[in-house]
């Protein structure tokens, strides 16, 4: 059995990476989780410069899952590359560094600086629903992500993911668009923007009033987000938005998604991702098949 | 060696005062663990997926057993949950996680521990381990509900402040501070921000040595999400901006380090 996918030209040695955001740059995660294990390690958003992020609260649970707005908070590209490139470099697995930014100079700046670092894939955050400016600004115009996919390339030396927003009317339209401005693969769904009140405050739980909520509740839109997508283009898929167990992986694979992310279950289950690394071979052995690639998209043909 | 969470043994629940439990656990985490740092404590039940980051109240070394004392925030919730469990009930668990009180600073001074609320408990293992030169035990409650009173009076001199004035003295730790005109050259406290903001002007203004525990709402526990920053005074070499995380950095910082 052969668990490696091809994302992009990039070989993964298996379809399982961590949602950018939950994971760091998987220095703490590294007392829970071997590292030589994943597939891949998709790092926490960084931008050309720090960014301090948003006041606390934070972070808040909801029913089946949690709400954050920590504002994309990170060190800058330049401490990042000292530091935290050299941490995950001790390690056999692949590095997708995840770049925010407030404008199109500010991605482009960040991608140009990690051109010649060894880093295999970038992944845009283009649907961050907790900053004001950026960020999700270009996820929910086709034309605004368009341009900035485009102008990502100019810089990028590394193969492009493109990640997507939820918070959209037609996620397919979103597809298309990166699509056509070169994006290598899509990546999706970030969170969804929610609220949530303390009913003996009456005041907003979070400091930022919105958050992303993300967690097992998300799931099924995800996967349908997912689906809907891999009808639209013909780049590799990365799907995420709740898995917390390996049936909730293979859906997005068996929707059409190429490789999956992790996210919240990382704070439920710091172990989480080897858990459903090991039962996606077990469902694949039960179920006779040989490679990923078989799996992917499979509900259509049936 | 890969850590995992550890599945305890819940060896005694206890009730000490309205929303207020103790539970005693039986975990390999007790070998290492400091004062004033704490665990993260998960529910089995998956719509409620964070962990509850609970500070650690009491260390038995020898029968590897720690004791936790939370506050049930509400009905439906997952402290709710812990407080059903009974003897022999498993309960999933990380740490010990943080960094602790730093105990040495205390030696042969005269010091102030200060808890209010449910920042109680971790002073509780920070009283037992503490040698100083003059132990003031500084608590304040809401309430005649001064639950752990007994057994902070084995550890040191006992001070009470009740906002309601039921016990002790009417007001907060810092009244009583004031109304027993105790001094101190080393301040080690946790509770709420409003009386962690109190206890760091006093020391401040004073110039006393002053180290505090913040709490704020956690997602991952272990220092990856940034969820539960606070604001530092200068850079923070980690974070590269002045933030500082509670759950890795802290929960006890120096009060100069941090703002609130």
């Amino acid at each position: 059995m052969n668990m490696s996918v091809n994302i992009a030209g990039v070989e993964w040695k298996n379809p399982v990476t961590t949602a950018s955001g939950t994971f760091g740059s998987g220095v703490e995660f590294s007392e829970y989780v071997d590292l030589n294990q994943l597939g891949a390690v998709t790092t926490k958003g960084v931008a050309n410069v720090p960014w301090p992020g948003n006041p606390t609260p934070r972070v808040a649970e909801v029913y089946g899952g949690m709400m954050n707005a920590i504002g994309l908070q990170n060190p800058g590209i330049e401490l990042f590359c000292k530091r935290d490139i050299p941490f995950l470099k001790q390690y056999d697995t692949r590095i997708i560094v995840n770049v925010c930014g407030k404008s199109e100079e500010d991605y482009c700046e960040a991608a140009e600086r990690l051109a010649d670092e060894p880093v295999d894939m970038l992944e845009i955050n283009i649907s961050c629903p907790n900053v004001k400016e950026g960020g999700i600004a270009f996820g929910q115009n086709p034309k605004a992500a368009e341009q900035i996919t485009r102008a990502v390339k100019r810089y990028a030396r590394q193969p492009v993911i493109m990640k997507l927003s939820p918070n959209v009317t037609d996620i397919g339209e979103m597809a298309k668009a990166v699509e056509a401005g070169g994006a290598d693969a899509v990546s999706l769904i970030n969170t969804l923007t929610g609220m949530k009140i303390d009913i003996h405050k009456k005041a907003f739980v979070l400091a930022n009033q919105t958050g992303g909520v993300s967690g097992p509740a998300i799931h099924p839109i995800a996967v349908r987000m997912v689906y809907q997508a891999a009808q639209a283009v013909k780049v590799p898929i990365i799907g995420m938005g709740g898995i917390s167990c390996a049936e909730d992986a293979i859906e997005f694979i068996l929707a059409g998604a190429s490789a999956v992310s992790v996210g919240t279950a990382n704070f439920h289950n710091p172990s989480v991702t080897m858990e459903i690394l090991k039962d996606i071979e077990e469902y694949m052995k039960q179920e006779g098949f040989e490679r990923i690639s078989e799996m992917v998209g499979l509900v259509n043909h049936r | 060696m890969i850590k995992e969470k550890e599945q305890a043994a819940l060896l005694s629940q206890e009730r000490l005062a309205e929303k207020i439990y103790s539970i005693w656990i039986r975990t390999q985490a007790a070998e290492s663990a400091v004062p004033g740092q704490f665990m993260s404590v998960y529910t089995e039940d998956r719509s409620r997926l964070l962990p509850r980051p609970i500070s650690i109240c009491e260390i038995d070394k020898e029968r590897h057993a720690l004791r936790m004392v939370y506050r049930v925030t509400g009905e439906h919730t997952g402290t709710k949950q812990f407080s059903l469990l009974q003897a022999g009930d498993r309960i999933l668990v990380i740490g010990p996680l943080g960094n602790g009180f730093p105990l040495e600073r205390g030696r042969g001074k005269q010091v102030f521990l200060i808890g209010g609320g449910i920042g109680v408990p971790p002073i509780l293992e920070l009283a037992k381990q503490l040698e100083c030169e003059n132990k003031q035990i500084i608590v304040g409650y809401r309430d005649e509900q001064t639950f752990l009173r007994e057994s902070f009076e084995e550890h040191g001199r006992l001070y009470i402040a009740t906002e309601d004035g039921s016990v002790g003295c009417r007001g907060n730790v810092m009244d009583a501070v004031k109304e027993n005109g105790l001094e101190a050259d080393l301040i080690y406290a946790c509770g709420p921000a409003p009386m962690l903001r109190a206890v760091k002007a006093y020391a401040e203004e004073r110039q006393i040595e002053c180290y505090i525990s913040m709490e704020e709402r956690m997602a991952c526990g272990i220092g990856a999400c940034l969820g539960c920053v606070c604001k530092s005074s200068g850079t923070d070499d980690h974070s590269n901006v002045k933030n500082k995380r509670i759950c890795k950095d802290g929960p006890v910082f120096l009060s100069t380090e941090v703002e609130i």
